[in-house]
């Protein structure tokens, strides 16, 4: 108990470093450039006390519980007793490992679906275009964009192929659908890569790539581990500009018909 | 209806953490069907990551968000050029640094990069390596931040910088060491979560709406994108000059 708490305490402590800059930031500012007090300086202060206690925890939470959740799935997934295939066998076919694509591709899709900051994005973009985009039909377009994008990555994992050259590609078909997307919805889109990896989602994502990297054979953490997150915020953009410009095509003949 | 904000905030985590869960539990039931090692801590780890993530947000919605937000307008309207830029970039900086996904992230990388041997497996070694990755991160957010309010300001089409963005990527990725491209192209995605978006959406928000002939729902977007290209070339920038 004690030796847990000396640790609590010093993770409190270097946590105290990563809020620093930030709560130098707005009081500085508000100080010297705004030149007025703290409306609440009470509330500010209780504020950042909370912070503080949750990054420590929220940290605490990940080494326990997320990451080795993450770590186990990807062990278990790709065992060679799982798999049903002589442990001692150095190629296993990529189509073996089905359930890691099923898996990756069913946390994408749930993780997203339940976004609080898509939902917002969402309606935001419902508003934007004049209800030819539906807040409800874009989720399910995002939370299945990440979905295949989290199993390709797998993929990638499971055979070792280049990142580069996916996400490059993926980029490329990016700026081709810019060209053709509505206007009014192209921020929107790009946006929208940005908020489906939450603060949850990021740490077990990783550490499901690290686990697939060092339990496949042929495969190291260092290079083929890292790039899930990648894909993840690539493929909400294709979505997103995919959507918006089926919806838009849509409207266009629904209304050149009547 | 609950009314107590702290439950509330309990019950939204509660359901961030859901999906990954379900799919989880779905998958250990009916799928591997072997029995999951040491359970109690995963689930001690979880209420962990619940009751962190509660007090993280509950926290910030009490003070970071309201004098951010408010500072954000301000800065905006006041029309200093030179303080609003200095503000944008240093709003980008302090956000990322704290953001607890990059922390995490940072550490995991550097864990992995020392064993390989790419550093030295020592804890000063493996914690400048981590602080290394997370201010080129942050660097690189701080100067999107500021390049994306100047395009609010500007007027310049946002496509020209995201643009730049990707070319940056392509250019730089041939020259990265192939150890730090995986860490570099997820450190886009890793940046933009709960601190930096909402502060960074308040700014572009305010600036498209106190600049006549702007459109907040179509100029104050565009910020966060450009913000998870940056990270991607600054990453592999540190991974060339270390």
């Amino acid at each position: 108990m004690i030796t847990w708490l000396q640790h609590f305490a010093l993770a409190i402590l270097t946590t105290c470093s990563d809020v620093l800059p930030i709560a130098a930031i707005i009081i500085g500012f508000q100080l010297l450039v705004i030149r007025k007090p703290l409306s609440n300086p009470k509330k500010t202060l209780i504020g950042f006390v909370y912070v503080l206690l949750g990054i420590a925890f929220f940290l605490e939470g990940l080494e326990m519980a997320l990451f080795p959740l993450g770590k186990l799935m990807a062990a278990q997934l790709t065992s060679p007793e799982f798999l049903g295939v002589s442990p001692h066998s150095k190629h296993i076919p990529w189509q073996a490992y089905y359930w890691v694509y099923l898996f990756a591709g069913c946390i994408g899709f749930a993780t997203t679906l339940a976004e609080p900051s898509l939902l917002a994005v969402a309606l935001k973009a419902q508003q934007i275009s004049g209800d030819t985009i539906n807040a409800w039909g874009l989720r399910i377009a995002v939370s299945i964009g990440v979905a295949f994008g989290i199993a390709l990555g797998a993929f990638r994992i499971v055979t070792g192929t280049d990142l580069y050259f996916y996400i490059v590609t993926g980029y490329v078909f990016v700026l081709i659908q810019t060209l053709f997307a509505p206007k009014t919805i192209i921020g929107l889109a790009y946006d929208s890569g940005g908020v489906t990896t939450s603060t949850v989602t990021v740490p077990l994502v990783t550490a499901l790539g690290l686990g697939l990297a060092s339990t496949v054979p042929g495969r190291n953490p260092l290079i083929d581990g890292f790039g899930l997150i990648a894909f993840a915020s690539l493929f909400p953009i294709i979505a997103v500009l995919g959507y918006a410009q089926i919806a838009h095509w849509l409207s266009n003949r629904a209304n050149s018909n009547t | 209806m609950i009314t107590n904000p702290f439950v509330k905030q309990l019950l939204a985590s509660f359901l961030d953490l859901l999906p990954i869960l379900a799919v989880i539990v779905f998958f250990q039931i009916f799928v591997v069907q072997q029995p999951i090692p040491d359970l109690a801590n995963l689930i001690l780890g979880t209420v962990f990551v619940v009751v962190g993530l509660t007090l993280f947000v509950r926290g910030l919605e009490l003070s970071l968000f309201p004098v951010g937000e408010a500072m954000a307008y301000a800065f905006a309207r006041k029309g200093s050029l030179f303080w609003l830029l200095l503000f944008a970039f240093c709003l980008g900086f302090g956000t990322t640094i704290a953001e607890p996904a990059l922390i995490a992230i940072a550490k995991e990388a550097s864990r992995i990069a020392s064993q390989a041997g790419i550093i030295a497996a020592t804890e000063p070694a493996k914690e400048n390596y981590a602080l290394g990755l997370r201010i080129s991160v942050a660097l690189s957010v701080g100067f999107a931040i500021l390049l994306g309010v100047l395009r609010i300001i500007r007027g310049w089409p946002l496509y020209y910088l995201i643009i730049g963005g990707y070319c940056g990527v392509i250019i730089i990725t041939p020259f990265a060491p192939p150890e730090i491209i995986g860490i570099a192209y997820d450190s886009g995605g890793v940046t933009t979560s709960t601190i930096t978006v909402p502060l960074v959406t308040a700014l572009g928000v305010g600036l498209a709406s106190a600049i006549k002939g702007r459109n907040p729902l179509i100029d104050g977007f565009g910020l966060i994108a450009f913000a998870s290209l940056t990270p991607m070339v600054f990453v592999m920038a540190y991974g060339l000059l270390r």
